[in-house]
């Protein structure tokens, strides 16, 4: 039970102790704009968006940050806390070589165009130097566009709280602040795993997928701001700890894998694998048609009633010259579980025999 | 695993034995990283120095295949030193007074000249996991794949039993499933033991209900492993039908598995490649793959989950289910007219006491607040069992087992003199059908080498980057050396995921009597220059 009351906008709310001010106006639905929060990880307060106005207090403050007290009284979208906002925003934009990028980029690398956008703001009413310089990095899989970096270090944070793994962590200060591996070299000579982590969560594009631009570009044909990705959600297919993955396809082809936030067994973390090994799915290497061994010893091309008629045909004739208990079925331990079902009724139902296992033994 | 992934997090003490899982299940790493971050202290044993060494407060760096020393020396201690929780042992467990005899004799001492460990480390170990208010045992293939892997597991169940660390948030004890479905093919059936949601094939009653369902009276005999099928190929077993799965490159004994497919009258295999095993067959019937098909799996904390066709298939390739079903219909065998995936599952469901609250629209809509779909989901207003054993055991009361510590079926020997261990790597999985064929992996691991120590290298006159050769009583392959201190003094590491590199040609010394798993982790080997 939520015990304690406070104001939002006029409102009564109710809400349980250490809930921060913008945990609780989420709840009731008011959009408060952030770029450096992440639900996930510890609050930062470092991109000021969020701010608010709270009763009694000298200047508006950061609600990722703030704890709720009984009693107090919140003020989410004044003029005044929305003037801040837009120039906040603009100071923001006008330090990045671009804000318009590939939603192939990374999960959350529109958020800071969706804001602009929501807010109905021009990249170049403030203009001036750009900070950040892009890192050359011969990785394949994580683009280190720094020159979109907005310093707000959900990277940084992901990769040690989420991640555990501490890879990348700032150098210098203010305008000149960078992300950086220890001796700021190429991430394969750091603690990077990989996992992609770091490009899901930047809001702008800066770490991008670079894998999945790569193959959009040479292959697809894919418009860098393509907005028609379609996204299907299902389960990866590697180890047995079962993360949710949301597919991206374009024209029938998977183009990327975003990890599903919302996933049970994840909460929106994914390792190398997960996150790009995807690619075997179209692989040319791909059995497209039945074979069939031929007299001449090798395996052939044929159709699927040819083929169909040869495996049944086996089995018919083992089973009557050597009995049913010489035929066995070994259920996959990848596809799903219809096919291990299958099998098993396969052998049972049409052997009569328990000679079946998976491939788990091994 | 008996507790959800979510509960990683929430222990005081973890006890690590035979988990690689910064590599092999990264993603459920993170949850105990956070929980040693939180301040949990972690216990690790392993041979070898593994990621998870590093972060953790209590390193046991035990000998390949002396697990059940160490875990009747920590039991010992425990109830040494009074750390039996008392309650739990009198209402939830049978056979502790046996069991308490039996382990006065194994003290740390010892199980230090098994594993060893030093004496005083094993018994920090079991103080630790002994006074833990929450303490949770996580284990994956290092503690399976030994001759004695049903005394290792139940090694730890002992542990989990005498402190009362099971049924509780934050607890429990942790197997982490390797494959993607490996649980839902147990689940469903695929099994010599049990018919679908682990129903006794030796059970009468079982027997009548597939009966009246499929229509046919099935043994009530157990059938035989996959490890014993093909030891029989040739002789009893004449024909194959094989769904995904690389069988000559991820079982023990390359070459006697190869000679055994090779003998078979007729050999089918589904698959999405032309893999090693796919090449020996009659008939190669290509699959849909992942991404392509449309079905359920369950993950390692039993949590059923939809899996979506986001693309279609290349060419003719069709989903397993369908491939198999029109076999069986070939051959005249009722109930495989399935059109879609919906009703097989619906039927596994109905035939399943664990899954009988679920359906395929009951996944579909996926978890939600009130319903968490682990099995068991006994009725269809259950939510789903996140815990096991909360209130009672499945047998009615916990059963302590006095386990004896045994040798590897193979142990050093002048031939031989180097123990070799074997597992995966974060970046390749399995016997790399998969991730050897997604661009970009082999910038992070273009090939396979062998994990020696550096002072062993200088020692046996190999050299850093060079090739060497390596023995076992079954035969030898080439590989890189490579120097590293996460392998200990004496004790060698390689992956079997590289076809250039066939580590399973040498493993494969011996095999757990009950489950048939064979030894993978434990092979003595020679090693010489080339």
């Amino acid at each position: 039970m939520m015990k304690h009351k406070m104001e939002i906008d006029g409102v009564e709310v109710a809400f349980s102790e250490g809930e921060t001010i913008l945990e609780i106006a989420q709840r009731h639905q008011k959009e408060i704009p952030t770029l450096c929060y992440d639900p996930r990880l510890e609050p930062f307060g470092g991109c000021r968006l969020c701010i608010v106005e709270l009763e009694g207090a000298r200047n508006p403050v950061a609600s990722c940050t703030t704890k709720a007290t009984p009693g107090i009284v919140v003020r989410t979208a004044t003029n005044t806390i929305e003037a801040y906002r837009k120039t906040l925003l603009e100071m923001v934009i006008s330090e990045n070589r671009e804000v318009d990028v590939s939603p192939l980029r990374g999960y959350a690398s529109g958020e800071l165009a969706d804001l602009r956008d929501r807010y109905g703001l021009s990249d170049t009413r403030i203009t001036g130097a750009t900070s950040g310089t892009s890192k050359t990095d011969e990785n394949p899989f994580i683009l280190r566009d720094y020159e979109l970096c907005i310093s707000c270090y959900r990277c940084v944070r992901v990769c040690a709280e989420q991640e555990g793994d501490h890879a990348i962590n700032v150098m210098n200060r203010g305008f000149h602040t960078q992300i950086t591996t220890e001796f700021d070299g190429p991430l394969k000579d750091s603690a990077c795993t990989f996992c992609g982590q770091c490009i899901q969560t930047c809001p702008t594009g800066a770490l991008g997928d670079k894998k999945a631009l790569r193959h959009a570009e040479s292959e697809l044909q894919i418009p860098s701001t393509e907005p028609n990705i379609e996204k299907t959600r299902t389960i990866c297919p590697y180890c047995g700890v079962g993360c949710s993955v949301d597919i991206l396809t374009k024209n029938e082809k998977i183009v990327g894998i975003h990890p599903a936030m919302d996933g049970p067994a994840n909460q929106g973390a994914l390792c190398v694998k997960g996150q790009f090994a995807y690619d075997f799915v179209q692989h040319s290497d791909r059995l497209k048609t039945p074979l069939v061994r031929g007299k001449d010893g090798e395996l052939h091309e044929t159709t699927w009633e040819e083929a169909l008629d040869r495996a049944a045909e086996g089995y018919r004739s083992v089973h009557a010259k050597h009995g049913r208990h010489s035929i066995y079925g070994i259920a996959s331990g990848r596809a799903p579980s219809e096919a291990a079902y299958i099998m098993q009724k396969f052998i049972r139902a049409g052997f009569g025999t328990n000679y079946i296992d998976n491939c788990s033994r091994a | 695993m008996s507790n959800p992934l979510v509960d990683m997090q929430k222990p005081d003490v973890i006890f690590c034995i035979g988990t690689n899982m910064t590599e092999c299940h990264p993603v459920a790493a993170t949850g105990l990283k956070k929980a040693v971050a939180r301040g949990a202290k972690l216990i690790v044993a392993d041979p070898r120095r593994i990621g998870l060494v590093e972060m953790s407060d209590l390193y046991l760096p035990l000998r390949v295949g002396s697990d059940t020393a160490l875990l009747l020396g920590m039991a010992h201690v425990i109830a040494r030193e009074g750390l039996i929780d008392e309650t739990f042992v009198k209402n939830r467990t049978t056979g502790f007074d046996d069991f308490f005899e039996h382990i006065s004799q194994w003290t740390p001492e010892w199980a230090e000249t098994i594993t060893e460990v030093p004496a005083k480390d094993i018994e920090t170990a079991a103080l630790w996991y002994g006074t833990a208010n929450r303490g949770a045992i996580y284990y994956t293939l290092g503690i399976t794949e030994h001759i004695c892997g049903v005394e290792n597991v139940q090694s730890l169940c002992n542990l989990a039993l005498m402190t009362g660390n099971i049924g509780r948030e934050g607890t429990g004890i942790n197997p982490m499933r390797g494959q993607n479905n490996i649980q839902g093919a147990g689940d469903s059936g695929a099994l010599p033991n049990n018919y679908p949601g682990f129903q006794a094939v030796t059970d009468p009653e079982y027997q009548a209900k597939f009966e009246a369902a499929y229509g046919k009276a099935v043994d009530l005999e157990k059938g035989i492993t996959k490890v014993t099928a093909l030891e029989l190929c040739g002789d009893s077993i004449h024909a194959m039908l094989i769904d995904g799965e690389n069988t000559l490159l991820s079982d023990p004994d390359r070459e006697h598995c190869e000679h055994a497919l090779r003998a078979l009258e007729h050999l089918v295999v589904i698959d999405i490649f032309l893999t090693e095993t796919a090449e020996l067959a009659d008939v190669v019937l290509p699959a849909t793959a992942w991404g392509e098909t449309d079905g359920i799996c369950t993950n390692t904390e039993r949590r059923v989950q939809r899996l979506r066709a986001a693309v279609p298939p290349p060419g003719d390739a069709k989903p397993d289910w369908w491939i198999i079903s029109q076999i069986a219909q070939r051959l005249g065998f009722k109930g495989f007219d399935y059109n879609t995936p919906e009703p097989v599952f619906n039927e596994l469901c109905e035939l399943s006491p664990i899954y009988a609250g679920l359906d395929w629209e009951r996944i579909d809509k996926g978890a939600t607040d009130i319903f968490n779909n682990q099995w068991p989901v006994p009725h269809k207003a259950h939510p789903g069992t996140p815990r096991l054993h909360e209130k009672t055991f499945v047998n009615g009361r916990g059963i302590f087992s006095n386990v004896h510590y045994r040798d590897p079926a193979e142990t050093i020997s002048d031939d031989f003199p180097v123990w070799l261990t074997t597992g995966r790597r974060l970046q390749s999985y399995h016997t790399r059908t998969q991730t050897g064929r997604s661009e970009g992996i082999d910038y992070l691991l273009p090939e396979e080498s062998l994990e020696v120590n550096p002072t062993d290298i200088e020692e046996w006159n190999l050299t850093d980057g060079e090739w060497c050769k390596m023995s076992s009583a079954r035969g030898s392959i080439t590989i890189k050396v490579k120097a590293t201190n996460r392998s200990p003094r004496g004790t060698v590491f390689a992956s079997f995921s590289f076809a250039d590199v066939p580590v399973n040609l040498l493993t494969g010394s011996g095999y757990d009597p009950i489950t048939h798993t064979a030894e993978l982790k434990v092979c003595p080997v020679r090693l010489e220059p080339l």
